[in-house]
């Protein structure tokens, strides 16, 4: 008994500390060095700052784009997600792997890519240069993975012959999804969502690249007042509103999680995927191929075109100048180290995120009270909705002193990452983890199982799924350095989005095409590593 | 739903652990060959009589390996470069971190920050010997708080053909830029965002005076482009050289033109860009001693060594900037297709430091509407 509650406090304490050190210390420091300058409280910027009528609309335009982004992501994801769950194609596995492709790529250079394709120079002759509509497409494309993904992640456990009875039962098509796939969908869809929305709402890259200086999001301006201007008190009253708001969206969330959550039996993906048959699911296949064509290929298309092209035509100039040009510099990182680099830190911050993550998810959905459970949960959402250059600029004041000297520390970047990965983590799993029937561990229980082995026996295989999910997004959010932006630490063992940035620093003609062959192989590691954690069977998991 | 594993599953879960294993492994490796969360402050040993340098610079800087390992063979001392975001932003975080700094020498901070850098009581004072051979209009802090290395000027750059093939003159001032004949040519930084683009404004404003955000109208009116940064700029927007957009002016550097030749036998009328040296805003880079820096012997003789001739004839081909060094020789495709402006724009830094946020905000509020 003592032994239980002692596991169950774990479970939450390892977590909950992991979040007070490396990010709500962090942050407070910086919050309090901005609102306690001389160690004396001055509120007088929080009265100025919220009366500023730029803040209202920078406030309004950011949670409007974020809602608007969000529902776009989903209403386009949705049928995706279908797809993936019930049908077999050639190419299928290929093309899940590929889908999280742009959840990697700098910003930077996926904003190059998307002006080559709505910008002054667009095939297809839209310029959308400085559009609310440019944001929102490229919201769409970097979060459309995330919807298939953890969607279409659940689709295919889901019993098919449900609906198929509500048919028989003379159901038609839209009435049997609404009444019976709906409501078991949609706690997957709310994770979804609920991530979707926080990252564009703190969406930094994108709108700074494709906004202009007309669209701005709390982000943005956080960073121009905290890294650019050093109004550290203006940042600390952004920072807070963009704590509030994002407190609120996930508080609502969870207690929309908690009354519709609905434990029913998982069935084996490869039972519920079915060939083609008939001309609808080739229509509908075809036009999701179509979407996913124009959407995400046709942007990472144009940066893989741009790694080939050369001054005098087509050719691998680019490649081949990769590991000669600027050598003898320091700027220099061959590609192999920044490979190496970058497998290096995004394994470690998806073995700290997966552990942390599973131990958060299982506090959660286990059977602590409900209120408890809710907080938690929001608690380690916050990262996700705070942002980067507030948490970065925390780590240089907060951790500068032994035992938690971390500013150059190599661990300090796996763990910036899997502040962001952790969430994921929770999302992927809470809602699998919740629709368990819980007669299957009374069952285990009663046949005389130990708590420990019906964890290993009935959870561990049923969530295998979602846990193996949840890797694949821990990686490519790593490998995408997501908003480390402010570590020093990084110089030293140079990652692929940094060596990205450094051929992008300097004027020549080599140089974009070299940036855009790195992205290439970027893209290219991401998929053989997605490939590979598809293939990680951890007990029978391959089998469910 | 059997419970009882089979012998594959048994393997795979082998495998993934021996796969975890070999992580933590590598992990433990790196952490411990880069003696990272070890108390960093201790002195570094093997690296002969002269301890270890950290430069703390920013993303552009770079140095030729072999110039390098050089100045460490003479003196024994192991320098270790750390990149952080832009000048700006380096700057700014060694303010922030200076109770506890994370190095010994700042490198990079230009003319536009030194005041704010000053007040802040960032750096010490070194005067280098070196300085003998250094053009004394750069030396701007009496004090030697911070020494000057190299010098470059932020320009508006053309795309030669693109004007010619519109049967347009390169434009000659800032006033041109708001003319009719070059709307919707031109595309510029941020100054918020970006160190050209705070350069430019800094230099609209020393050439307009008050009137400077009128001048910032007619480019609105005339249709000018704003991107977040000089990449964005330069090779999304601009159609010159190596840019794949549709604008022939953008905000660059002096020395841009040069990284565009193809081949330094061309002749200059042949450059595929050039810039304007009537939009020329000067900036000069400086280098500082970090108050509090754990080596500051080792400091010194960086800065000497950043002085030195080897550096100096290093950096226009690294860093696309001139050296400050007169005995500095420079390379030819700098002394053909590159020139420092004669008579660039210039602010006192003491005004900018007052004016900066608040111009930048007005800049931004012209520009929301």
């Amino acid at each position: 008994m003592i032994l239980r509650r002692l596991g169950r406090l774990l479970l939450v304490g390892v977590p909950l500390a992991f979040l007070a050190i490396f990010f709500a210390y962090p942050v407070v420091a910086i919050v309090l060095r901005g609102l306690r300058p001389a160690g004396q409280w001055d509120l007088g910027v929080v009265g100025e700052v919220l009366g500023e009528p730029a803040l209202r609309r920078v406030v309004w335009f950011t949670a409007w784009q974020a809602a608007v982004s969000t529902l776009l992501t989903v209403v386009v994801a949705m049928p995706a997600a279908w797809c993936f769950a019930r049908l077999e194609f050639r190419g299928k596995r290929l093309l899940w792997a590929g889908l999280i492709v742009p959840f990697v790529l700098p910003t930077v250079v996926v904003g190059a890519a998307f002006l080559g394709l709505v910008g002054p120079r667009s095939p297809l002759g839209v310029d959308l240069r400085g559009t609310v509509w440019a944001i929102l497409l490229a919201h769409v494309f970097f979060n459309y993975a995330v919807v298939v993904r953890t969607v279409g992640g659940l689709w295919m456990h889901l019993d098919p012959h449900l609906e198929e009875a509500a048919r028989v039962l003379g159901a038609g098509w839209w009435q049997s999804f609404r009444r019976v796939t709906w409501p078991l969908l949609r706690p997957a869809v709310a994770a979804a969502a609920s991530i979707v929305f926080l990252f564009t709402f703190t969406s930094f890259g994108v709108v700074l690249i494709l906004g202009g200086p007309r669209y701005r999001t709390l982000e943005v301006e956080i960073y121009t007042q905290t890294a650019r201007l050093l109004n550290l008190d203006t940042a600390a009253v952004l920072a807070l509103v963009q704590l509030v708001a994002v407190v609120a969206v996930l508080f609502v969330y969870a207690r929309y999680q908690e009354r519709r959550s609905v434990s029913q039996l998982l069935r084996p993906a490869t039972e519920t995927a079915r060939p083609l048959a008939g001309w609808r699911d080739r229509a509908l296949l075809g036009a999701n191929l179509a979407v996913i064509a124009v959407l995400l290929v046709a942007p990472l298309a144009v940066l893989v075109g741009r790694s080939l092209s050369t001054p005098g035509g087509w050719g691998l100039d680019a490649y081949r100048a990769l590991d000669t040009s600027r050598r003898g510099s320091v700027l220099f990182v061959a590609p192999l180290e920044a490979v190496r680099n970058s497998l290096l830190f995004a394994g470690a911050a998806t073995l700290i995120a997966l552990v942390v993550g599973t131990m958060a998810a299982f506090a959660i959905a286990g059977r602590d009270p409900a209120r408890t459970a809710r907080w938690i949960d929001t608690l380690l959402m916050i990262p996700l909705g705070t942002s980067a250059v507030t948490v970065g600029f925390g780590f240089l004041i907060a951790l500068d002193r032994p035992p938690l000297d971390l500013r150059d520390s190599l661990v300090l970047l796996p763990i910036a990452h899997a502040l962001v990965a952790v969430p994921f983590v929770i999302r992927l799993l809470v809602p699998t983890l919740r629709s368990i029937d819980p007669r299957l561990r009374e069952a285990a229980a009663v046949l005389g199982a130990r708590p420990a082995r019906v964890w290993r026996e009935v959870d561990l295989p049923l969530v295998g799924r979602a846990l193996l999910a949840a890797a694949g997004f821990a990686f490519a959010v790593s490998l995408g350095e997501f908003g480390a932006t402010v570590f020093l630490a990084r110089s030293q063992w140079p990652t692929l989005p940094i060596a990205i940035y450094r051929f992008l620093g300097q004027p020549g003609p080599l140089n974009f095409a070299q940036a855009a062959a790195l992205s290439t192989i970027l893209m290219g590691l991401t998929v053989a590593v997605m490939l590979a954690i598809e293939r990680v069977r951890v007990g029978r998991i391959g089998e469910f | 739903m059997n419970p009882v594993s089979s012998p594959r599953a048994a393997a795979d879960r082998v495998r993934v652990i021996a796969a975890l294993v070999v992580l933590v492994a590598l992990m433990s490796a790196a952490c411990g060959s880069s003696g990272s969360g070890d108390d960093t402050s201790a002195p570094a040993t093997g690296a002969g009589r002269g301890g270890s340098v950290r430069l703390l610079t920013h993303d552009s800087f770079s140095v030729s390996d072999a110039v390098l390992a050089g100045f460490e063979q003479r003196t024994g001392i192991k320098v270790e470069v750390v990149r952080g975001g832009d000048a700006v932003e380096v700057v700014n975080q060694a303010i922030l971190a200076k109770r506890n700094p994370q190095g010994d020498v700042l490198f990079g901070i230009d003319n536009n920050l030194l005041t704010r850098a000053f007040d802040e009581g960032l750096f010490e004072p070194y005067e280098s010997p070196a300085l003998a051979g250094v053009d004394p209009s750069y030396v701007l802090d009496p004090q030697h708080r911070v020494t000057p290395i190299d010098v470059g000027d932020v320009c508006v750059n053309y795309d030669r053909s693109r004007l010619r093939a519109d049967g347009l003159p390169v434009p000659d001032t800032l006033e041109d830029l708001a003319d009719p004949r070059y709307r919707g040519m031109l595309v510029v930084e941020n100054p918020a965002t970006s160190s050209p683009g705070l350069a430019f404004l800094l230099g609209t404003r020393a050439r307009f005076g008050e009137g400077w955000l009128d001048y910032w109208r007619a480019l609105k009116d005339n249709g000018v482009t704003v991107a977040d940064g000089w990449e964005q700029a330069y090779y999304s927007d601009f159609s010159g050289g190596s840019g794949e957009g549709d604008r022939p002016l953008v905000v660059s550097y002096a020395s841009s033109p040069a990284a565009e030749v193809p081949d330094p036998s061309i002749s200059v009328e042949d450059a595929p860009t050039g810039f304007v040296p009537a939009t020329c805003y000067r900036q000069i880079e400086f280098a500082g001693i970090l108050a509090g820096a754990a080596n500051p012997d080792a400091a010194r003789q960086l800065i000497d060594f950043l002085l030195s001739v080897p550096f100096q004839e290093d950096v226009p081909m690294r860093m696309f900037v001139y050296p400050v060094n007169t005995e500095a020789a420079l390379p030819e495709t700098f002394t053909k297709f590159a020139a420092l402006a004669t008579d660039p724009l210039e602010l006192p830094p003491a005004e900018v430091a007052a004016n900066r946020d608040r111009w930048i905000e007005e800049w931004t509020k012209l520009f929301s509407e």
